[in-house]
């Protein structure tokens, strides 16, 4: 078995999530880089769509931004800000949005705003909502990529950004949220799904080599564990290949000079 | 019919202390060469406006042109945080920064209400989430027709929006591909706009996926060749990604900031 590291692990298993022939919402980071592992292996037309405005983008390496130029050159239309909002995400046309986050609680409900102390006077000050409140509010389903840790997976987040589950069951219906919401998170030790019934994060999937009790120690709540928690299988040599491949271009970027 | 100016000219006419300012462009086509000039002009207690203030108005802010933030998504695309926005957030320093934070689709629809002449614009967003908490800009509405309740968002209306494109032509008719963001939107929300262009020809010829906005409709324009460096201009040069990773370290130390600013924006020479 190839070696591999544990962000290649959950990269790997964030590609594996996204099927062929769907459109996917592509934030910046490990989704890009995961959904574009997926383009080039099990999911050829997977549809990428950047917030920047790139539609069907097809880029041979790894954007550092959003809006890198490899984005437009390759897609299937380049649209308006506004239009990727309002046309494209609002009413429910993408079927996958990915997303990050730098607090998570047992709901899927993210918070990428503030930390600590309180919103005018915070501890530390992240980058704030972006897209992400209405791809959370509108994709058919979300997928959550992030490390899992304690200072991550919070029995509270100090400040809901994007809403998940919000309290539990019929939450998001109450709100009028159409979306289905972050029915899967992927960390580096393992997947966890939304309980149908309870909404509760459930750990159901174990990436190779890692323990409950590591991921139980690496949760912030009582972490709730399927009775048939499975095992996912590690990462192929083609799929390290393609990723090692990809996370190359991503150093190599071209700087300045002409185009 | 917009005005033909320099750079130094257009900041000066257009860009006035205490305003309400945006300089659009997302990632594509960011108007660093004005907003250095900004500075370079020491504007104050300006209220800076955008969807993803990134670098650009980390120096502004670092360089105390701003009192108030109106943002969605403050970072350094790709790299991590903005160090001199956090800086001014976390301990005023230079000075304090409001802030007004929305999601990038509220700030959008509010650049098209701005655009469209409406008061406010409407969508399904911020349901659920704490941002409404924190500003009034962000508020309930029951739809007339099926009684659903949407969020409504106030128009934005910069006092000047500042954008950069590829091209001009002599009647200030300007022309813009690749990602063209909120640009139009920003400039026909606004009340004065000034445009940077990377060069003046005498005819526009028609790009695919172009975007035109019509000289009539813009207050000045300047030729500033390179005036989106870091950023780029499709066409004309590619993203200066290693300048966004190095302003990581740059801008992590007040006085290691400080010095970059001096040298590489103050101390500059502009051709007038």
């Amino acid at each position: 078995m190839t070696d591999y590291t544990a962000d290649e692990m959950m990269t790997v298993a964030a590609a594996r999530q996204l099927r062929d022939g769907t459109a996917c919402f592509v934030g910046i980071g490990l989704p890009s880089t995961a959904a574009n592992l997926a383009r080039a292996t099990h999911a050829p037309n997977l549809v990428l769509i950047y917030e920047s405005g790139c539609l069907g983008a097809k880029p041979d390496r790894l954007p550092l931004s959003i809006g890198d130029g490899v984005l437009a050159d390759t897609a299937d239309a380049v649209v308006s800000v506004p239009e990727v909002f309002n046309y494209w995400l609002q009413p429910g046309r993408i079927d996958v949005g990915f997303l990050g986050a730098a607090q998570l609680d047992r709901y899927g409900n993210i918070n990428t705003t503030v930390i600590g102390g309180d919103y005018t006077d915070p501890k530390v000050r992240l980058p704030g909502a972006g897209g992400a409140p209405e791809i959370a509010a509108s994709c058919r389903e979300v997928v959550v990529v992030v490390r899992q840790g304690l200072r991550t997976f919070t029995e509270r987040v100090d400040f809901v950004t994007s809403v998940g589950f919000g309290a539990g069951p019929g939450d998001r219906e109450r709100l009028g949220l159409r979306g289905g919401g972050p029915r899967t998170v992927i960390t580096d030790l393992g997947v966890l799904e939304a309980d149908p019934a309870t909404c509760e994060l459930t750990l159901t999937r174990l990436h190779p080599g890692v323990t409950v009790e590591q991921a139980r120690a690496a949760t912030g709540w009582p972490l709730a564990v399927a009775d048939e928690l499975t095992t996912g299988e590690p990462p192929t040599a083609d799929e390290l290949t393609v990723l090692r491949a990809l996370e190359a271009t991503k150093r190599s970027t071209p700087s300045g000079g002409p185009a | 019919m917009a005005k033909l100016v320099s750079l130094a000219d257009g900041v000066a006419e257009l860009v006035r202390d205490g305003d309400t300012v945006a300089l659009e462009g997302f990632t594509h086509l960011i108007p660093f060469a004005a907003g250095h000039e900004i500075i370079r002009q020491g504007r104050r207690d300006l209220t800076l406006v955008r969807m993803t203030p990134d670098v650009i108005y980390d120096q502004l802010i670092g360089a105390g042109c701003a009192r108030r933030l109106v943002f969605s998504w403050g970072g350094n695309p790709g790299v991590g945080s903005l160090h001199r926005f956090r800086d001014a957030v976390q301990n005023s320093w230079p000075v304090p920064l409001e802030l007004e934070e929305h999601s990038h689709a509220g700030m959008a629809n509010r650049y098209v209400a701005g655009a469209s002449g409406l008061p406010f614009a409407v969508l399904r967003g911020y349901t659920g989430t704490d941002l409404p908490r924190h500003t009034t800009n962000i508020r309930p509405i029951e739809c007339p027709f099926t009684g659903e309740t949407l969020t409504a968002v106030p128009a934005l209306r910069p006092d000047v929006t500042v954008v950069h494109a590829q091209r001009a032509d002599r009647a200030g008719n300007v022309q813009m591909w690749g990602i063209t963001g909120v640009q139009k939107e920003a400039v026909l929300a606004a009340h004065r706009s000034l445009v940077t262009v990377e060069e003046i020809v005498d005819e526009l010829e028609p790009v695919p996926g172009q975007v035109v906005l019509p000289g009539w409709a813009v207050t000045a324009v300047a030729a500033v060749p390179g005036g989106s460096h870091p950023s780029y201009t499709q066409g004309y040069s590619v993203r200066d990604n290693d300048f966004y990773r190095a302003w990581d370290a740059i801008s992590r130390d007040r006085d290691t900031f400080a010095d970059w600013i001096e040298r590489h924006v103050r101390k500059v020479e502009v051709q007038a």
